[in-house]
């Protein structure tokens, strides 16, 4: 039996009438991932400020007054969350996750739009939280990302007090945003795809986003739950996650709880928070590969398999960031084994990117030039993860910028990457205009140089063992001093980097303000969100019918067809048939 | 509106591929209602949760350098001066479970299409529920007053004992008292003729919750009341 989606009901399908109905307290899925993506940039933006305040305070140290051990250590900290959190994990899946789903699945919207709108605005809130704690006493919380307890919560780390509550809340306000709007992606791909849209046909975008949506469901409860612990420690001075501690030499309240508890926790959300920006990464870059190389994706199912299995190990393999937390050998070997399991599926991938370009037509435009990218990085990335997957290599690296340097290229960098070519191959579709060319390639050139200029001195740095999350070096005998260049030139390169966002942003409000009319199609993308009856696509997407899909989203120069694409709205024709399609 | 089925569409590979494409089926890969796959997933989502707080529960116990309480002392009953050990908890449970019961009622009644029924079923399930949170505010209230359990401490032994009790019976409470809401709200909207031509899976859809909230409470019991 078919059931109908609320969206396909036309009396549920209110067509918005006022500007606030239609901008503001919209329903419609791209309304409320275009809300989600420019919130993620905005606070993407204060986290990208964030990171030039630390590479001036470490590229030259004892020259900025404003910036003290206290105020270094709240910078590393929210840096670090907005970014993960805040930006990459909002902007994949609230926003492209939105955009992409009802228009790839060929769906006139989410199945639930209210709990779609609304999971916007919590997220919202749970933002503005988060942006509160830089105002109130003590300033936000400097505990590193990982918040580890018991420091904290205890006085002298910085923002013990409000800073750290603060992020506590804001955090599970965020589960709470991510929960409603991530049931709606999952249940809208499973549940309300147009006819002929098997689970194989769908796009690889809506793979990595959904498998990605079921693994947030399955890891946020694990912070949601450590969060309220802890902020019960905090208020009520339980001990969950306390062991009796001595602090300034006085016996505190606290006994026996278990550190190492946060730690699990922690990282049985971490490491899957991991694969939840890498995975949509994954499909997004997948499909844009495809379509500027004129070839149908390398080897669909075994990228759809490797998206579900990569998704599937992420949830056994968390105590891989905990080699140096005391555990018992057994684990670590266990942790280390899955780890390089994952190696295998993961360079599937990689090598099936790489052999769609090969023998592609490819076309350097500036998606194209950022997912290519992606291959560097993300390659880059993962070959150092090889290193810190094994215990005996980890153990003198753990804690040191080779690790800084390792996730920035893995999941810093190369979702980054994505993101860019993601903007700029949709953006036509979402504005109908098409962004200036040549500032894009700037864009690119700037950005793709310049990280490898910040983090490949970074793993040198790693090496001689420069130690994470200091405010300054100081003057240590293992550290040559030489050490302190390689820092200044960083930070150079970190500053142009920082400034070079700015031609994306002039470019962006450029081609809104004044750009020329993009061409309806204009890469010649087979996939359905360029077949709408209108682009930019309207309320409701389809017009009068949806769409029915007839083959798969990678039909690209075919032998025989008339153009050197065929949309995946076109029937099969019987030539097609014959050679056994 | 009318909705076509693919009729050509035939699935009869063997083996796991035919698994496969059954399961990458047109349309919808599940028969049945977004909003019940919907709830199903938020399910799963809500078990991690509160499965996490039960392996929490556990470690803290485990690592608790002071001794664990007696439980069905602590949860014992005084009544006409006989000593009753878990009396109220087991009422408690009893009830919950009850509601299962009513609540499958309402189901069965929604679909057959008796409206008055349903409505009688849900709301009866709701008050059950209620007079399960009421009962959970006694227990509460008698730990506090008369056994001096505190959230950070308590005179019996280990304070994770009080800390992970009140955290996680409070937090199933919440669950139930949502419940109660939703399925008040629910019997309204069934008795109003909100649902009238769009078909009452709401119902076994807040009965999917509801069966939920009782099965944690089993675990919890179990877990809590009984180790
Ligand atoms: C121009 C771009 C960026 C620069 C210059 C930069 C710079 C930095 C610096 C200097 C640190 C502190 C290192 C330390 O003292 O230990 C840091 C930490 C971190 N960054 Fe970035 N970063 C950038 C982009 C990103 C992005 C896109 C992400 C997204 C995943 C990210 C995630 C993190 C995380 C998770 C930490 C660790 C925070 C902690 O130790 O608690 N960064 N970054
Ligand atoms: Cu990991």
């Amino acid at each position: 039996m078919q059931h109908v989606a609320l969206a396909d009901r036309p009396d549920e399908l209110h067509d918005p009438q006022t500007f606030i109905t239609k901008y503001v307290w919209s329903q419609d899925h791209k309304v409320i991932a275009i809300q989600y993506g420019s919130t993620a940039i905005f606070v993407g933006l204060i986290a990208l400020v964030l990171s030039g305040l630390m590479r001036l305070q470490l590229g030259f140290p004892d020259t900025f007054d404003f910036i003290d051990p206290n105020s270094y250590l709240q910078f590393v900290t929210m840096h670090g969350m907005i970014m993960v959190i805040y930006l990459l994990t909002a902007l994949l899946l609230g926003g492209f996750g939105n955009y992409l789903i009802p228009l790839m699945c060929g769906a006139r919207d989410m199945v639930f739009p209210f709990m779609n709108m609304l999971s916007y605005w919590v997220y919202l809130l749970s933002v503005i939280i988060l942006l509160a704690s830089f105002f109130v006493p003590g300033g936000p919380t400097g505990a590193g990302w990982t918040l580890y307890p018991p420091q904290a919560i205890l006085d002298g780390t910085p923002g013990y007090d409000w800073g750290i509550i603060l992020m506590l809340v804001s955090l599970a306000v965020f589960i709470v945003a991510f929960t409603m709007g991530g049931l709606n992606y999952v249940t809208t791909v499973l549940q309300a795809r147009t006819h002929g849209m098997t689970l194989m046909r769908m796009p690889l975008s809506v793979w990595g986003i959904f498998v990605a949506t079921i693994l947030g469901i399955l890891a946020f409860p694990a912070l949601l739950v450590s969060a309220i612990m802890m902020l019960l420690d905090k208020t009520l001075h339980t001990s969950f996650f306390m062991p009796a501690v001595v602090s300034l030499g006085e016996n505190l309240s606290y006994e026996g709880g278990s550190p190492i508890l946060f730690q699990h926790l922690f990282w049985f959300f971490g490491h899957p928070e991991v694969y939840i920006v890498a995975l949509p990464a994954f499909g997004m870059v997948s499909d844009v590969l495809s379509v500027h190389a004129r070839k149908n994706i390398f080897g669909y199912r075994m990228m759809v398999w490797a998206i579900v299995i990569i998704g599937a190990l992420s949830f056994v393999v968390w105590a891989h960031h905990m080699y140096v937390s005391g555990m018992h050998p057994a684990f670590g070997f266990f942790f280390a084994t899955t780890t390089l399991i994952i190696a295998v599926p993961t360079a599937i991938k990689v090598y099936n990117w790489v052999l769609t370009l090969w023998r592609g037509n490819i076309h350097l435009t500036v998606p194209m030039l950022f997912a290519i990218g992606f291959i560097f990085t993300f390659t880059h990335g993962g070959l150092t993860g090889l290193f810190l997957g094994n215990v005996t290599i980890d153990l003198p690296l753990s804690d040191t910028y080779f690790v800084v340097a390792h996730f920035h290229m893995v999941m810093g960098v190369s979702p980054i990457m994505v993101l860019f070519a993601a903007i700029y191959h949709w953006f036509p579709l979402m504005t109908g205009k098409m962004f200036d060319e040549r500032l894009g390639k700037w864009h690119f050139w700037c950005t793709f140089l310049g990280t490898y200029a910040i983090y490949l001195p970074m793993h040198y740095l790693g090496f001689l063992g420069v130690p994470r999350r200091y405010f300054a070096m100081g003057t240590t005998d293992f550290i040559p001093e030489s050490a302190q260049s390689l820092n200044a030139g960083i930070t150079v390169a970190a500053l142009l980097v920082g400034l070079s966002q700015l031609i994306f942003l002039y470019n962006i409000f450029k081609t809104l303000r004044s750009g020329e009319k993009s061409p309806r199609n204009p890469w010649g993308a087979a996939s359905l969100e360029w077949q709408t009856a209108d682009v930019p696509p309207h309320h409701g997407n389809w017009g009068k019918e949806l769409p029915q899909v007839h083959r798969w989203a990678y039909d690209y120069s075919v032998p025989g067809a008339a153009e050197d694409f065929i949309p995946q709205n076109h029937p099969v024709t019987e030539d097609e048939q014959t050679e056994g399609h | 509106m009318s909705i076509e089925t693919d009729k050509n569409a035939t699935y009869t590979e063997p083996g796991v591929a035919g698994v496969v494409s059954d399961w990458a089926a047109d349309k919808q890969a599940f028969d049945m209602p977004w909003g019940k796959l919907m709830m199903w997933i938020f399910l799963l989502s809500d078990t991690f949760i509160f499965s996490v707080f039960l392996t929490s529960y556990m470690t803290v116990r485990i690592s608790a350098t002071d001794a664990w309480p007696n439980a069905s002392e602590v949860f014992a009953l005084e009544i006409a001066g006989v000593h009753l050990p878990l009396l109220l908890i087991a009422i408690m449970t009893f009830i919950l479970i009850t509601s299962s019961g009513t609540m499958a009622m309402a189901v069965n009644c929604a679909y057959r299409g008796d409206k008055k029924k349903a409505v009688t079923f849900i709301v009866l399930t709701a008050l059950f529920g209620a007079s399960f949170v009421g009962m959970q505010a006694f227990e509460w209230t008698k730990l506090i007053t008369e056994e001096g359990i505190r959230p950070w401490g308590n005179p019996l032994g280990a304070a994770q004992f009080g800390s992970s009790f009140f955290m996680i019976t409070g937090f199933h409470g919440l669950h139930v008292t949502g419940g109660v809401i939703y399925l008040l709200w629910v019997a309204r909207r069934v008795s109003t003729g909100y649902y009238d031509g769009k078909g009452l899976e709401i119902v076994e859809i807040a009965g999917l919750y509801w069966h939920f909230v009782d099965l944690v409470w089993v675990f919890i019991f179990a877990f809590f009341y009984l180790w």
